[in-house]
């Protein structure tokens, strides 16, 4: 990679960061409607993936996923606004935190419901390969989605049809307040592709480099033809399940711990590392916040949107979905 | 003299039809392809298309419902199969949750051309897993439209119709119905979704009822007329868009009204249908509404049970006495 696009690396999560740092203080201080499930200490999985993908390629996302819009390239604003519900929102203020989607941006909707995002994703791939489009789906869920009966579905019948998807358990650790010791026997998610036939890879989640390395690599064999990958990357989140979660079940030194691997501490290290001035990471991160504070004053300024457009969307347009509300 | 086929046959020439017209119709299923459908619905179909438009699944209904989803909301085309409406259960989340709700919460970006069959209805002493009338389920999820037709030439347009339509459909067959033959015209015709059909008219009460219930209305209206009692049967054909319009027409005419469905009665369709006649009708009725639908239980095994359960000619033609009383 070039200098610039490590820098680039960097700046996207350092987006990501600052955005939902700015949200989780809007939302403490009741401005945001609903919850928030923030990704902060997971930016390497949704950056990583993300810069491993094609324009065209396909994410589906879930409840945490501001990352991983963020990172596939959504529009701050936009996304900022839909977060406060607001008529300028990528969703026009009808999904918010928790469904946030840029369609446009090829993010096929993200969830609500754990694990539910997982057998959309197949399709997605079915349409890609059967057009021959070389399109791969980078499928985003949780160490807990791993225990849904979608994931075992999804990942069978992805392996049986070859499927162009990277099945990116993204494990934090935690299913809501359950331990992954708690909560499944095996040590790693990526051991149940065996049950699969298909490869099973363990990643650093909180190293962008290996998280990015790694999904190339299972895009590439998508591509090819050669099916699926299932790919783990261990990383934690530094907030509790959602934003006012205290994460009473945490281990002690456990948190601590993980800052020390800050996936954004890190790769600054690495960066300064390979010579890139301290001074130009600090302009380029004031930067980014003040880009996410200009986010804040466009969501914030932003109408609420019109009453009557909750009766909008619900169907196409078409003669029988304009007759269907009634 | 018009040709008879069954809406077996309906159903298979409205998928071939479809299929042959436009490259992004593939379907998707338990034992469509190879073994040619449960119910011997799309025979024949994969020795005509292939396993790609064809394309038989392991027995894992969520992930049919999600590819589905998923290659809807990027333009192709899916007629996924369940194989009994009794299997949403093991799917439920994939359509309420994702297919019905994907439009909406992104805003209106994604367009979702995706049309669901699935079989249902007692008579088979099928029991209480693969007996059922769900469409309850459905109509209450806002973003699905529900059809449920009832002969084999609204079975095969309104198949057609579904599949070309640009909004998920839930497309409710009925086993017992499979073999039932009706008059369907050579080539090619479509039924748009949302319109009624009176299939029997009469002047002194109307009967509302839906799939093969409107074969037991009519029944029941024929030994009415014996007795010189004209009821007139709309099929409301489609459930989401309701053709409100046609049954308000009806009962503006009659003055009476009974519903009938197959589904248990509390929560049902008829109570919905009812409730739009109260709101928007109410000066025309001259008695209290009657609905016939099955009892609030599941659904027995034993046949004697079965047809205990469920609502039968002489139900009808007793609710019909009881509003004209």
């Amino acid at each position: 990679m070039t200098k610039e696009e490590l820098i680039s690396l960097h700046k996207t999560m350092l987006q990501v960061r600052h955005f939902e740092q700015e949200v989780a203080k809007a939302f403490l201080a009741g401005q945001i409607p609903g919850f928030l499930h923030s990704s902060v200490g997971q930016e390497a999985v949704a950056v990583g993936v993300c810069a491993a993908l094609r324009e065209d390629d396909y994410v589906v996302s879930t409840h945490r996923g501001h990352g991983h819009v963020l990172a596939k390239g959504a529009d701050l604003n936009s996304m900022m606004a839909e977060i406060y519900g607001k008529a300028t929102g990528c969703c026009r203020g009808k999904g918010g935190s928790m469904h946030i989607a840029d369609f446009d941006r090829g993010i096929v909707g993200a969830n609500g419901i754990v694990g539910g995002g997982i057998p959309i994703a197949n399709g997605v791939a079915l349409a890609a390969k059967r057009r021959k489009t070389g399109q791969v789906v980078a499928c985003f869920f949780g160490d807990g989605a791993s225990n849904q009966g979608t994931f075992h579905e999804a990942l069978n019948l992805a392996s049986i049809w070859d499927l162009p998807v990277v099945f990116v358990a993204e494990n934090n650790m935690y299913g809501m307040g359950t331990s992954q010791r708690r909560h499944q026997k095996v040590e790693n998610i990526a051991d149940r592709a065996a049950a699969y036939k298909i490869p099973g890879v363990v990643v650093d989640g909180n190293d962008v480099l290996a998280v990015r390395e790694a999904t190339l690599e299972a895009c590439n064999r998508a591509r090819r033809g050669e099916g699926p990958t299932l790919l783990e990357c261990k990383t934690y989140r530094h907030f509790g399940h959602f934003v006012g979660d205290p994460g009473a079940y945490r281990e002690p030194g456990e948190l601590e711990a993980w800052l020390e691997r800050d996936p954004l501490v890190l790769f600054r290290r690495y960066l300064e590392e390979q010579g890139v001035p301290a001074a130009a990471l600090d302009e380029l991160e004031a930067a980014v916040i003040e880009e996410v504070r200009m986010a804040v004053e466009f969501a914030y300024r932003s109408d609420e949107p019109a009453e009557e457009t909750a009766l909008e969307d619900v169907y196409a347009p078409t003669e029988a979905g304009r007759r269907a509300i009634w | 003299m018009m040709r008879e086929i069954t809406c077996r046959e309906a159903v298979r020439e409205a998928l071939r039809e479809e299929l042959r017209r436009d490259e992004d119709v593939f379907l998707i299923g338990e034992d469509i392809g190879f073994y040619g459908g449960t119910n011997k619905v799309t025979e024949g179909l994969w020795q005509e298309f292939g396993p790609e438009r064809i394309m038989d699944t392991p027995i894992s209904e969520a992930a049919i419902i999600g590819a589905a989803l998923g290659a809807a909301a990027v333009g192709m085309r899916p007629v996924a199969e369940i194989m009994f409406i009794d299997f949403l259960g093991v799917c439920m989340d994939q359509v309420a949750n994702q297919v019905a709700k994907l439009r909406y919460m992104t805003g209106g970006k994604v367009t979702l051309p995706l049309t669901i069959r699935t079989p249902g209805g007692a008579g088979r002493s099928a029991a209480a897993q693969h007996s059922q009338s769900l469409e309850a389920w459905l109509i209450h999820t806002p973003g699905l439209l529900v059809v449920m037709p009832s002969t084999p030439y609204d079975t095969k347009g309104l198949l057609k119709a579904a599949i070309r339509e640009d909004n998920p459909v839930v497309f409710i067959e009925n086993k017992m119905l499979y073999n039932t033959k009706g008059p369907v015209p050579e080539g090619e015709y479509v039924i748009p979704l949302g319109k009624a059909d009176i299939k029997r008219e009469g002047k002194d009460a109307t009967v509302v009822a839906t799939s093969r219930m409107v074969y037991f209305a009519l029944e029941a209206a024929a030994k009415l007329a014996a007795e010189g009692i004209e009821c007139e049967i709309v099929d409301p054909r489609t459930l989401v868009p309701l053709d409100k319009e046609a049954i308000l027409e009806s009962v503006a005419k009659t003055g009476r009204l009974v519903v009938v469905h197959e589904a248990p009665e509390r929560g049902g369709f008829g109570a919905e249908v009812a409730a739009i006649v109260v709101n928007e009708a109410f000066d025309y009725l001259d008695a209290p509404i009657q609905r016939v639908c099955s009892k609030n239980t599941p659904m027995p095994f034993s046949p004697r049970l079965e047809r205990f359960i469920t609502p039968q000619v002489e139900d009808i033609i007793a609710a019909v006495r009881t509003v004209l009383a």
